[in-house]
């Protein structure tokens, strides 16, 4: 059996998950500075704060995999993207500590939502560039990253950060659809509708953008007849932002997230179509990154049994604060 | 790479600094979050069994404490795993295929199961009922404790390594997982830093009971929570001087360079002396200032006077450990366990004569020793790490060959943006657990969960 292939999915999956769930918590919090009352921003905070942590493990997954089953890409891209990493785990800390900070004091209450602000939106704008990274390719010499410490660091690398953002804004924006009600909501739909025009439109550009600059993945999708099947993608990425558009005006409830999921997956299954099956693209294939079967086996399996009880257990989370939030629902007594 | 201002080897310093730097502010964490979630767990039983309301009281006043501190664990143990890629990516390449899958299965096992139970365990009381909020707190307790096993496996594992091939592109690669995971000091650390956790947690819990009954001795809730830590202190820590003597035999069989570091010991020699106090001096290969004890290492070491104990001699020079801040990390953290060994037979006495909650003196020492086990465990893991050195694993692979191909200039960056963020944002979170401990634990809010969801109600408590 193809275990590397196995991996190589099974840590998309990880990471997808990541995005979609930390995606709408980070979302959440860059959508702060449009929602200026206190309760308000309580409300919000409280539709994230019991779930953040296990969203945020999937990204442990997604390292913590990357590092057991694919090690030399770890060893390669990690020090390539330095920069941004270490900004996205700053990033990171000052987002997750303000959960706790920021019920613990009324006047640093300020203080720590813009630490929830600012890191959130640190860390989706990190995502971004590593994301642009990665499409635009990393400098390889014998098994070691080989480039400048600049090299992240290019107009279409900001301009996937500033993607990402905006599409974390859709999700946390139809989170909060799906989440809250009066008011807040009422001012959630215009939000939504914005980032998902926004997203799209994003999506378009690098698309045609990469093609354009890029033999190889000019290759991938412009090879006919093998490339047919793909154009699948575009097609469905109408529809999707259709769809959502046309549910958002509609005012449905849980519905929108639906969508900007959906929306999410197409985009993240246009990246992965257009690096595979490099990990480190041009540089590395998924093959010559694997570590040895024996390795990837063992975690396998282990795999194999858990994640069919995390996904149980965090759906249970899921359920237990299902619902609306409203101001006197609070966790925090 | 790009020209730099600076050495490989001031980067390499660099790297190993901030390495040191991240992880001993991430273990302060875990050593207070292992214990203090047992000690919930606990609490909340004993609560459901008994009813008595000062267990509900106690539950509720730590809880909140511990979700400050488990935060603050969670963001500094993220930055913990990506840190083998950003900052020790050769090591990374090499060793990923033995200690990768074991810290996958610390993610699969144990952080999910925390943080997918922590949403209950600190928000959901008034959602899903008394008995399955225990299942949580306690899915919570495990999973801290399963966390401790991965990590110190791997830890152990690079300590003394087993069960493993080199493949032709020079990475370890795993023969025998058993032999891996279950390596010759993995039962020892594990040991010794589950009971570093549960006493750490025990003093801590023990002086915030302290100080609440210098103020009010009849405060019931302080006292039931100095009773519970001194019968801790009582039980565990000559327990934990029992394990770290046995933990010190095995590091004496397989690292034994180390043990020489911690002794003291420049030179081979028969009725080795015990120093109590030294300035070990790497260039003299002396210890200055010794006060000593003949022959009592020998004893503790070889269990006879008389044995010849191996010293830093028999290694060659480019293989010594930096002597003094391992002898020195060690006389510290031993001193502090027998300190706290005189804590718990001192309270044991006054218990008996009836007199714990009345001893003022021994409120007073349970006050100065709260931190103590932080201060011991940051020691011991300085004596295990530096007492390592120059091995990143043991033996085989070269601390100085393990780094990221990442020039000063970058790595001096993230250390100084490490360093202010973690002062300000750990120094906030320790501010806001200190303020919590100043409040008096008779008088912890017990929200009213009678009606279920109809009950829910919102209290910030904004202080
Ligand atoms: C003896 C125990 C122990 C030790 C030696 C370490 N940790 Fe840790 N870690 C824990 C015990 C723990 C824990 C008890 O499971 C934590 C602490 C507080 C918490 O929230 O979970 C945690 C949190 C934690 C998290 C966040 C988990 C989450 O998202 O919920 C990560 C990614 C790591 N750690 C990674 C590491 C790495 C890479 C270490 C080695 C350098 C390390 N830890 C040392
Ligand atoms: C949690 C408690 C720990 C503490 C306080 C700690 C402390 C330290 C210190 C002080 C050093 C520096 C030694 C030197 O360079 O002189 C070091 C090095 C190192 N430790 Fe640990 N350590 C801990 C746990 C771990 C664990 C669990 C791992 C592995 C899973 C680990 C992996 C390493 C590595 C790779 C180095 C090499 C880098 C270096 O030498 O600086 N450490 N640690
Ligand atoms: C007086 C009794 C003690 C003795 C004889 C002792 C012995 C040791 C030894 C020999 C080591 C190094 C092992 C190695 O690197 O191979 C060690 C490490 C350590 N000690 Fe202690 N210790 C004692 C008390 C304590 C106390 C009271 C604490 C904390 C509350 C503590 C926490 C640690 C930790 C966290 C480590 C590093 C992890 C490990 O290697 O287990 N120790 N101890």
């Amino acid at each position: 059996m193809d275990y590397a292939l196995i991996w190589a999915i099974l840590i998309s999956v990880a990471v997808f998950a990541y995005v979609a769930l930390d995606g709408f918590d980070l979302g959440v919090a860059m959508l702060f500075p449009w929602f200026n009352k206190e309760e308000e921003r309580d409300i919000m905070m409280n539709t994230v704060a019991p779930v953040w942590d296990g969203n945020e493990t999937w990204l442990v997954l997604g390292g913590g995999g990357l590092l057991a089953v694919f090690p030399l890409a770890y060893a390669v891209l990690m020090p390539a993207l330095y920069m941004p990493v270490i900004a996205m785990l700053l990033g990171l800390i000052f987002r997750g500590v303000a959960f706790e900070y920021r019920f613990k004091t009324k006047r640093g209450k300020k203080l720590w939502d813009w630490s929830f602000i600012v890191g959130s939106f640190v860390a989706a704008m990190s995502q971004g560039i590593m994301l642009g990274a990665m499409l635009q390719g990393v400098k390889v010499v014998d098994r070691a990253y080989a480039g400048g410490w600049f090299d992240w660091l290019t107009w279409f690398t900001v301009f996937c950060g500033f993607a990402v953002v905006v599409g974390y804004l859709l999700l946390g924006a139809t989170w909060l659809v799906m989440k809250t009600e009066g008011a807040l909501q009422e001012r959630a739909y215009p939000l939504a509708y914005k980032a998902g025009v926004g997203l799209f439109a994003c999506i378009v550009f690098v698309s045609l953008f990469l093609p354009w600059q890029d033999a190889y993945i000019y290759e991938r999708w412009f090879s006919f007849p093998t490339s047919i099947g793909l154009w699948v993608l575009p097609v469905l990425l109408v529809v999707l932002t259709i769809g959502l558009l046309n549910s958002l005006t509609k005012k449905q409830q849980g519905r929108p997230y639906l969508w900007s999921l959906g929306l999410f997956l197409i985009a993240y299954s246009g990246f992965a179509v257009s690096i595979f099956p490099y990990l480190v693209p041009r540089e590395i294939t998924l093959w010559e990154a694997a570590a040895p079967d024996n390795s990837l086996v063992f975690l396998l399996v282990g795999a194999a049994v858990l994640l069919p009880i995390i996904f149980a257990y965090t759906g249970y989370t899921y359920w237990v604060f299902r619902g609306k939030v409203r101001a006197d629902s609070g966790y925090h007594d | 790479m790009v020209e730099s201002l600076f050495s490989d080897a001031d980067a390499l310093l660099l790297a190993r600094f901030q390495f040191a730097f991240t992880v001993a502010f991430h273990i302060i964490f875990p050593a207070f979050t292992i214990g203090i979630a047992s000690y919930l767990a606990v609490l909340e039983g004993l609560y459901l069994k008994t009813r008595n309301p000062v267990y509900q009281k106690l539950f509720r006043y730590w809880v909140k404490i511990f979700a400050v501190a488990f935060g603050m664990g969670v963001v500094s143990g993220i930055v913990m795993s990506y840190q083998f890629g950003t900052n020790w990516s050769v090591f990374s390449d090499k060793a990923g295929p033995v200690i990768g899958p074991l810290m996958g299965y610390e993610v699969l096992t144990a952080f999910f199961l925390e943080a997918g139970f922590l949403g209950v365990m600190l928000f959901g009381m008034n959602r899903v009922g008394e008995k399955l909020h225990f299942f949580a707190t306690l899915m919570v307790a495990i999973g801290t404790a399963i966390s401790a096993f991965w990590i110190l496996s791997v830890n152990s594992w690079m300590q003394t390594p087993t069960g493993f091939a080199m493949n032709d592109v020079g990475q370890f690669v795993v023969e025998d997982w058993f032999a891996v995971i279950f390596n010759p000091s993995f039962p020892y650390r594990l040991a010794h830093m589950l009971l570093a956790a549960y006493l750490t947690t025990a003093f801590v819990v023990g002086g915030v009971g302290a100080w609440h009954l210098l103020k009010e001795r009849s405060n019931a809730a302080a006292r039931k929570m100095f009773s519970m830590a001194m019968w801790m202190a009582l039980l565990v820590a000559p327990l934990q001087v029992f394990v770290g003597d046995l933990h010190g035999l095995n590091t004496q069989e397989h690292q034994p360079a180390k043990v020489a570091a911690m002794e003291g010991h420049f030179k081979s020699e028969t009725q080795a002396p015990l120093y109590l106090f030294g300035m070990p001096n790497m260039e003299t290969a002396e210890v200055d200032y010794a006060i000593k004890v003949p022959g009592l290492a020998s004893l503790i070491l070889k269990h006879d006077v008389n044995a010849e104990v191996t010293g830093l001699d028999a290694f060659p020079r480019d293989e010594w450990p930096p002597v003094p801040v391992v002898f020195w990390a060690f006389r510290i953290m031993v001193g502090l366990g027998l300190l706290m060994v005189v804590i718990g037979l001192w309270a044991g006495v006054q218990r008996a004569r009836g007199k714990l909650y009345d001893a003022s003196w021994l409120h007073k020492a349970a006050i100065a020793m709260a931190p103590s086990g932080f201060v011991a465990v940051v020691a011991g893991w300085i004596v295990t790490e530096v007492g390592r050195q120059p091995w990143v694993i043991y033996g085989l692979l070269r601390t100085e060959d393990a780094a990221s191909p990442i020039a000063a200039e970058g790595v001096g960056g993230s250390l100084l943006a490490f360093i202010v963020v973690y002062f300000l944002v750990f120094g906030a979170g320790t501010f806001y657990i200190l303020r919590k401990m100043a409040g008096d634990p008779e008088n912890v809010h017990i929200p009213d969960y009678g009606g279920g969801m109809a009950a829910e109600r919102l209290m910030h408590e904004e202080d």
